[in-house]
């Protein structure tokens, strides 16, 4: 009796719309508040002259968007957003699909192992990426000190690897993956252990060696869960600036510039407001696409 | 076609544990279709496993047409293998999943559609061939398991328990479709399961398993009416052999063989007070639980099964006269379980 009680308690709290909308309430807040205000105002400051400081506004129509297009930094800051997402994320999911077929097979230690590889992701992005800074310096590399060790290169002419523009760009690629490699490996992980383990031995008793099996029948099944870390991957590497503005702050000569932080250093340090919210503007289409397939792959999953 | 044999073929998964297949040593005929009959635990999966090749023995020898191949790839075994769960590739479709093993073992492209159409035509799935594994109902996904099987002509086929996925109605047509299966095939076959009826009703010969221990191999009549040990007299066989423990010797017989006094054929029988404490009533026979009344064994549940053909009248609380035929009784050693000599009865 008390459970039927309940049930039918709790059937009428469903259908109750005062107090349905008080539970969902907390979510729409937030939602309007932290992501919706602030997304009408970026569009409100793009059309606008806002600065920082000044209490003038006025409405300046596609200035702003005209202006930012004429500005090579901008080009060029499109360009290397995506060579650094990419890059990075071609490293990322081939890395992450062999760490995560790699980490599946049980051996001693590979608990010890799994947490190593997660610790980067666990770690604070900015200590992180200071580390790094200190491992690629210019003079104090430790890079530099072993190749230079193994007669690589000569002590008097060692790479700069954060001072030319393209050793500068796979800089800042190295450590965003060796950042975003565990988060990958750890969602892949998941999709090759929901593997039956029938599968690949089927695949062996059919015939097929080692590749083959990884090539046709493991990788095409973990495909559905590749494609949501890619699309994650794409959304942390794209809106992304902690380690372009830690390792380059943008340099050399904007080789390293990407949208975030032009954003950012247009708007907030440069105090141009407008020009930073017509900036960050550009990343929407990317990400509304991205959305949209993410959308899609979850729903297929949800089918399947 | 090949014959399958193991010489004391042992597993152990960890090292100073009870090894999961302990000593086995046993030989297909060429073409027949042999179970491996056990409980859960009893090691028949293992020893499928290792012929196939997806285990490593811990000792002994695999032999597969007369050629030892313990070092060899399940590939190079020429095996097929049917998964309990049929192991289908989800994302190809039947076509591709037919195609597959052909695939992988490099037969040339212009012969590929002409086999799949052969495998799937022989199971009659030709109609299947676009859809993907999760648009097929259980039984049509065992027949593209089977047709992915077939289709290379290995020399043996390995099954491991590939009814046991389907409902209750299907198990039996698809049972049915099996034995026609090897019987128009006629590869030698091994077959895993734990269900006796379909290891009756299959088999030629049975392999009774139990602890990774070979209790008995023989044809289906020979395990069932001649059981070498108490574990596969009581395993086989539903409800189980009764079974009367004395000083050193065990006497078995039946349920079946347990029937009312004036229904026992032949005059050589022993008679038991009967007392009836409970009746099942199943249809096409009566199931009667009740014990012997002598003072021995009023504790010990025996069961008698009647046919529906045979008289009423055996309701719980009642007494009867009950017998088995000199003939039924199997006596087994009290202390080693094994199959013993007749020898006079011990409560003579």
């Amino acid at each position: 009796m008390a459970i039927a009680a309940s049930k039918v308690k709790s059937a009428g709290a469903a259908q109750s719309p005062v107090l349905g909308a008080a539970m969902f309430s907390p979510a729409v807040l937030y939602i309007l508040l932290l992501i919706g205000a602030p997304f009408a105002l970026a569009i409100f400051y793009a059309f606008s002259d806002a600065r920082i400081g000044s209490t003038q506004l006025h409405y300046v129509g596609l200035e702003n968007f005209r202006s930012i297009l004429q500005s090579p930094s901008f080009r060029q800051a499109v360009q290397n957003s995506i060579v650094f997402t990419v890059g990075s994320q071609l490293i990322v999911v081939v890395c992450a699909t062999i760490l995560s077929l790699a980490l599946e097979a049980p051996f001693r230690g590979r608990g010890l192992v799994r947490f190593l590889i997660l610790l980067p992701w666990v770690a604070p992005v900015s200590l992180g990426t200071i580390g790094w800074k200190w491992i690629l310096d210019s003079i104090y590399s430790v890079i530099t000190w072993v190749l230079v060790w193994l007669h690589l290169f000569s002590p008097y002419d060692t790479p700069m690897w954060l001072g030319e523009p393209h050793l500068a760009m796979a800089s800042v690629i190295c450590v965003h993956c060796w950042r975003m490699i565990p988060f990958a490996t750890v969602i892949m992980l998941a999709g090759s252990s929901a593997i039956p383990k029938e599968i690949p031995e089927a695949a062996e008793i059919d015939g097929a060696g080692y590749f083959s099996t990884l090539f046709r029948i493991k990788i095409p099944m973990m495909l559905p869960i590749i494609n949501v870390a890619v699309l994650f991957g794409i959304i942390f590497t794209f809106t992304d600036m902690t380690v372009v503005y830690i390792l380059t702050d943008g340099g050399p000569f904007d080789s390293t510039q990407t949208l975030p932080l032009l954003a950012f250093t247009t708007g907030i340090q440069g105090s141009d407001l407008a020009a930073g919210a017509a900036i960050s503007l550009f990343l929407v289409p990317v990400l509304v696409a991205v959305a949209y397939f993410m959308l899609r792959v979850a729903h297929r999953a949800e089918v399947v | 076609m090949a014959v399958v044999e193991t010489r004391n073929l042992t597993k152990v998964f960890k090292e100073g544990e009870l090894g999961a297949v302990n000593n086995v040593s046993l030989a297909t005929h060429e073409g027949e279709f042999l179970v491996f009959l056990g409980p859960s635990g009893s090691g028949k999966t293992t020893l499928l496993r290792m012929i196939a090749g997806l285990e490593t023995p811990t000792s002994g020898e695999i032999l597969i047409g007369g050629q030892v191949v313990n070092q060899r790839s399940p590939r190079e075994r020429r095996i097929a293998m049917v998964f309990q769960s049929y192991a289908l590739y989800p994302h190809l479709t039947v076509y591709q999943n037919i195609c597959f093993p052909l695939k992988a073992q490099k037969v040339p492209k212009n012969q590929h559609r002409q086999k799949v159409e052969w495998a799937a035509g022989l199971l009659s799935i030709g109609k299947l061939l676009d859809r993907k594994p999760r648009e097929l109902s259980g039984g049509e996904r065992q027949r593209v398991a089977l047709a992915r099987a077939i289709v290379r002509e290995p020399a043996v086929f390995l099954l491991d328990e590939p009814l046991s996925n389907l409902d209750a109605k299907l198990r039996a047509s698809a049972r049915e479709e099996l034995e026609q299966f090897h019987k128009n095939i006629g590869t030698t076959t091994i077959y895993v399961t734990h269900d006796q009826v379909e290891a009756m009703a299959m088999g030629d010969r049975v392999v009774v398993l139990h602890q990774g221990v070979v209790r008995q191999i023989g044809t289906p009549k020979e395990v069932y009416e001649d059981p070498a040990d108490t574990f596969v007299a009581t395993f086989l066989g539903s409800p189980p052999m009764n079974l009367l423990e004395f000083s050193d010797i065990i006497v078995g017989f039946r349920p079946e063989g347990f029937l009312p006094a004036d229904l026992v054929a032949g005059n050589k029988q022993v008679t038991f007070r009967y007392r009836v404490k409970y009746v099942e009533y199943l249809g096409a026979e009566r199931v009667l639980y009740g014990s012997i009344e002598d003072g021995h064994f009023e504790s010990k549940e025996i069961i008698s099964r009647l046919s529906w053909t045979m008289p009423t009248g055996y309701d719980a609380g009642s007494v009867h006269d009950f017998a088995v035929a000199e003939s039924d009784l199997r006596f087994f050693d009290r202390k080693t379980e094994k199959r013993a000599d007749p020898r006079p009865y011990p409560w003579q």
